[in-house]
């Protein structure tokens, strides 16, 4: 499911000529039916040999297999009506081989006798075989040992499935009535929840069993200026989270207090859109942004995605290779640049890290969707491009012996590709506070929460908006400030970052729907970042008058 | 039981699922469908595809109150236990005010949009298409990246209150990206039909080479305000940005571009140019959609823009019954009139501006006046006196859908187009637009 059809789903978005869908193959059930545990490890295991033994038949030199069974609820409402409450369930297994030295791929739903399993293992076969007469080179796979029969579990306190659909109803409609007593005319607020239980086995005899949640707190409140018909909206400042219903239980620790209240690994509903109605209502008398150049104090709920779109993307080396040109594009990060060894991807205060094991990040797990065990490595240091994100049939082109363990499927049904860690800029060593920060500034704007973002397929060329803007003047924040969008240029753009403030205000952003990929997938991935300051980028004013 | 039923075994199927209904009102929506890919890079194949999908959902309602449960298994056990808990749901849920019924028995126009040619598609047959491609490319030298999809099914849905609708479907789009080795040239094509006899993947491949081919060293020019020529699959993306806002809910309520101020709508203003004319017909024969909404509702033939006048906002049901007016449903296609000009004779009468073959990454800047960001991408060109001179530079720009289309020089010859963006077929011409906004240069290629 992508960003639009989500959006069209919980009817947050535009009205489109597309009729909303659900998550493939997923079904309505009852909530109950979630807590049902579903199929028990030993059956799992036995159906995934089945595939592996049926694969290695017909002629396969590599086969992994993915049982998985996704739940996800949805809670979507607006102002005092449940607009909506989805529950689906998804379960099937998907087969992934090697055979001739070409990849197959097919996937089956419901998969619950052998005979099933053994039969998709087949097709996939055959279809490696079809496929094997357009390849001229074979793939190369990097070794893997096996792990033997393992578990990993997301570190949750509680899981967001218990907790009765009334409880978030009503915490919803808390959150809504109070959005409409402090300003705003409209408010959209959804509760979604996501829990992915993957059992993986592979020839190379790893059998990894895991259980993964995510849940998103999310609203847009609408404020209209009934005298000019003008309506201005203020989103969420929470973070998708790698977390269970523990996110929304928040403690005094988890607030950063300043302008506007942000959160860390707690989040504050109803404080949250309290503010954002008052908010929203503020930005119809916000001074219109002056174009010019700024210097730019951007907060971790804004930053994470400039980090995302700029760091993440162009680093993945199936991009930089060119697999990705039909579609989501390659990168300016080519292999001359990584192998030169002296590419300034930012100035010196920059460091980029990649991490699949981060607690509470989207992105963490105990082993990639091909048994490879996940870790933590760089990206850039000290503002130097050293390596990029790959996968076992990618490694060897940058001279690693095993992969970094990013490879991700959304679903059984989805073929596994490379998919994007969690990537973070690493918080600044010398201890620097947001105030201590601003007081430096002389003309600048300080940007909190995500908005409006766009780049180009080789990853140069950006523009974002955000939530919220505040102008800054010799070191004071003088008001708030509205139609603003910055754009630059990744190199320069980083190359620009002056300063990084300290790990105690390091938080996580994040996104619920990273798109790639022909069938498009998913996936959900954070990025962390502290307060961190950009000199001179480019401010636009996007006012229109029509 | 087959993936695909006909329209009595649907029929037959449909009619079992309601004979266990006891609630108020109950309505299936049943679905199957089969699907393929091959996708391919750097001259290779990739990764491939292959998936079967049915579903059957009940919605059943006891006065206001609504539960809907799905299935995919047909047996007659699954089959009414899937009624019953969509019942049990229904008791267990709250009151749903916006609920509004089920619809009587409708009449439906006749579309053809099932193609068998499409239908039989195998994985040899895609093999083929896309060898097809490949060798051009390996022979020229040129880079590869491209995706093959195609899917064939149906549709059906019957309430309690008479209510019967089926409609199949097949489909199958090709895109494919083609860059020269140094990385300096690239060109794409994008290709959607419901009949896969039209797909002809070879045709396709030479028209991104010779893009690729044409793109390469491509020079700087300054960013501003030009002339553009858009082919259609660089308008459509930003067009579509216009259709999803056409929601009579979102522009009454203030909220939209479509909303005006004092609580009214831009329903019966002229919007843009009078030569813009944008209506849906699911009757097309190049663009065929399905006569039926997801609720059942007939889709007529209905004028969305005509002569640069907004005639129609989409409605739900229930919006449609609290405002008093006809519940016209979100379309199933769009077509855009044109005019008869064809793409050489709009860069003939162009004495300086930029032809641009594709956009990327489009993204809404501010709802309020659809001011879209994004950039150009694959075959961007310079022309000079009624000539392309040479290739340029991507630009990233900030323009409004609307403003481009009261800015409006030409229109060519509507064909059906693929949008990159939302994956849908439309009908679009090819435009000449004056005072286009480029904002910045993109060393992207």
């Amino acid at each position: 499911m992508n960003r639009r059809d989500f959006n069209q789903l919980i009817g947050m978005g535009a009205a489109g000529i597309l009729l909303p869908s659900l998550p493939a193959f997923s079904r309505n059930v009852s909530p109950e039916s979630f807590l049902e545990s579903g199929v028990d490890v030993a059956t799992k295991k036995r159906l995934a040999d089945a595939a592996l033994n049926a694969a290695k038949s017909k002629g396969a030199t590599y086969t992994d297999v993915r049982i998985g069974r996704y739940l996800n609820q949805f809670v979507v409402t607006r102002e005092d009506k449940v607009q909506n409450i989805v529950n689906t369930e998804s379960y099937g297994v998907g087969v992934r081989v090697i055979a001739d030295g070409c990849w197959g791929f097919a996937a089956v739903v419901d998969a619950k006798s052998e005979a099933d399993t053994a039969k998709a293992a087949e097709k996939a076969v055959a279809i490696a075989k079809a496929n094997a007469r357009l390849m001229k080179e074979p793939v190369q796979l990097a070794p893997q040992k096996g792990y033997g029969e393992v578990s990993w579990k997301a570190p949750i306190k509680k899981n967001a499935f218990e907790v009765p659909i009334k409880e978030k109803v009503d915490l919803l409609m808390e959150v809504n009535a109070s959005a409409l007593k402090n300003g705003a005319n409209y408010v959209n607020s959804v509760l979604f929840m996501v829990n992915e239980q993957k059992y993986f086995a592979s020839t190379d005899g790893t059998y990894a069993d895991q259980d993964i949640h995510r849940i998103w707190p999310t609203f847009t409140v609408t404020a209209i200026d009934p005298k000019t018909g003008k309506f201005e909206t203020r989103n969420t400042l929470s973070s998708p989270m790698g977390m269970g219903y523990e996110y929304l239980q928040v403690n005094p620790s988890d607030k950063v207090t300043g302008i506007t209240t942000r959160y860390n690994m707690g989040y504050d509903m109803l404080e949250d859109v309290t503010a954002a109605a008052k908010q929203a209502r503020a930005k119809h008398s916000a001074k219109s942004v002056e174009a010019g150049k700024y210097d730019l104090v951007l907060d971790p709920s804004h930053l994470w995605l400039t980090i995302h779109e700029s760091v993440g993307h162009p680093l993945e080396l199936d991009r930089v290779l060119g697999y990705e040109a039909n579609f989501a594009g390659t990168s300016f990060a080519t292999l001359d640049k990584w192998q030169s060894k002296n590419f300034n991807y930012g100035s010196k205060q920059v460091n980029l890290i990649a991490d699949k094991t981060q607690v509470g990040s989207l992105g963490a797990v105990g082993w990639d969707d091909e048994g490879v065990k996940t870790k933590q490595w760089d990206l850039v240091k000290d503002g130097t491009l050293v390596n990029y994100q790959a996968i076992r049939d990618q490694v060897h082109i940058i001279g690693e012996k095993e992969s970094q363990g990013c490879c991700y499927a959304d679903n059984w049904g989805s073929v596994q590709f490379q998919r994007m860690a969690n990537v973070s800029l690493a918080a600044g060593k010398t201890p620097l506070s947001v105030q201590e920060m601003i007081k430096d500034v002389k003309k600048g704007i300080y940007i909190i929460g995500d908005g409006s973002f766009s780049i180009d397929q080789q990853r140069y060329n950006f523009q974002f908006g955000g939530q919220l803007f505040y102008e800054i003047k010799n070191g004071e924040i003088v008001g708030m400030l509205k139609d603003v969008a910055y754009q630059s240029n990744t190199q320069e753009f980083w190359n620009s970052c002056a300063q990084v403030c300290d790990e105690k205000d390091y938080r996580l952003g994040g996104s619920f729907f990273d798109g790639k990929g022909q069938p498009s997938q998913s996936s959900a991935v954070s990025h962390g970042s502290s307060t961190t300051r950009f000199n001179g980028v480019n401010v636009i004013n996007t006012a229109r008058k029509i | 039981m087959a993936i695909i039923l006909t329209e009595s075994e649907a029929k037959a199927l449909l009619q079992k699922v309601l004979s266990y209904s006891k609630a108020d009102e109950c309505e299936v929506n049943l679905l199957g469908e089969e699907r393929g890919n091959l996708r391919y890079a750097r001259n290779e194949v990739s990764t491939s595809g292959s998936l079967i999908n049915k579903n059957l959902v009940v919605q059943s309602a006891f006065g206001k109150k609504v539960g809907v449960a799905t299935i995919d298994e047909f047996d007659d056990a699954s089959l009414e236990k899937v009624v019953r808990r969509s019942e049990e749901l229904a008791q267990l849920a709250p009151e749903n005010p916006e609920y509004v019924g089920v619809l009587g028995p409708q009449q439906y126009m006749k579309s053809n949009g099932f193609f068998d040619s499409t239908a039989t598609v195998t994985p040899d047959k895609r093999a083929e298409a896309v060898d097809k491609s490949l060798q051009l490319s390996r022979a020229a030298k040129l880079t590869a990246a491209g995706f093959l999809e195609d899917q064939y099914g149906y549709n059906a849905m019957m309430n309690s209150k008479g209510l019967f609708a089926y409609y199949p479907s097949t489909n199958v789009n090709f895109t494919l990206t083609v860059r020269t080795p140094d990385s300096k040239g690239s060109g794409y094509v994008a290709r959607g039909y419901s009949d896969v006899s039209k797909l002809d993947t070879a045709a396709a491949t030479q028209i991104a080479m010779q893009k690729a081919q044409g793109s390469a060293e491509a020079r700087a020019i300054e960013p501003g305000k030009y002339t553009v020529i858009l082919e259609p699959t660089a308008a459509v993306v930003l067009l579509e940005n216009i259709f999803y806002n056409m929601d009579a809910r979102s522009a009454d309520e203030g909220r939209s571009y479509f909303s005006k101020s004092g609580g009214k709508s831009r329903l019966g203003d002229k919007i843009v140019d009078e030569r813009v004319t944008i209506y849906s017909d699911p009757a097309n024969a190049d663009l065929p959609a399905s006569p039926w909404s997801g609720d059942g509702r007939p889709q007529e033939k209905t004028m969305w823009i005509e002569k640069g006048v907004v005639k129609n906002l989409s409605y739900s049901r229930y919006w449609a019954q609290k405002q008093g007016k006809k519940a016209v449903p979100n379309p199933n296609n769009i077509i855009m009139t044109g005019g008869t000009a064809s793409l050489e004779d709009m860069i003939k009468s162009t004495q300086r501006g930029i032809l641009v073959t594709k956009l990327w990454y489009i993204r809404e800047v501010d709802p309020q006046t659809i001011l879209l960001t994004g950039l150009t991408r694959d075959g961007t060109f310079y022309i000079e006196n009624g000539k392309i001179k040479f290739p340029v530079k991507n630009f990233r720009f900030n323009e409004s859908p609307v403003i481009m289309l009261n800015n409006l020089e030409t229109l060519g010859k509507p064909e059906r187009v693929l949008s990159t963006e939302s994956n849908q077929s439309y009908l679009i011409p090819p435009m000449k637009i004056r005072e286009f906004t480029f904002t910045s240069l993109s060393d992207a290629v």
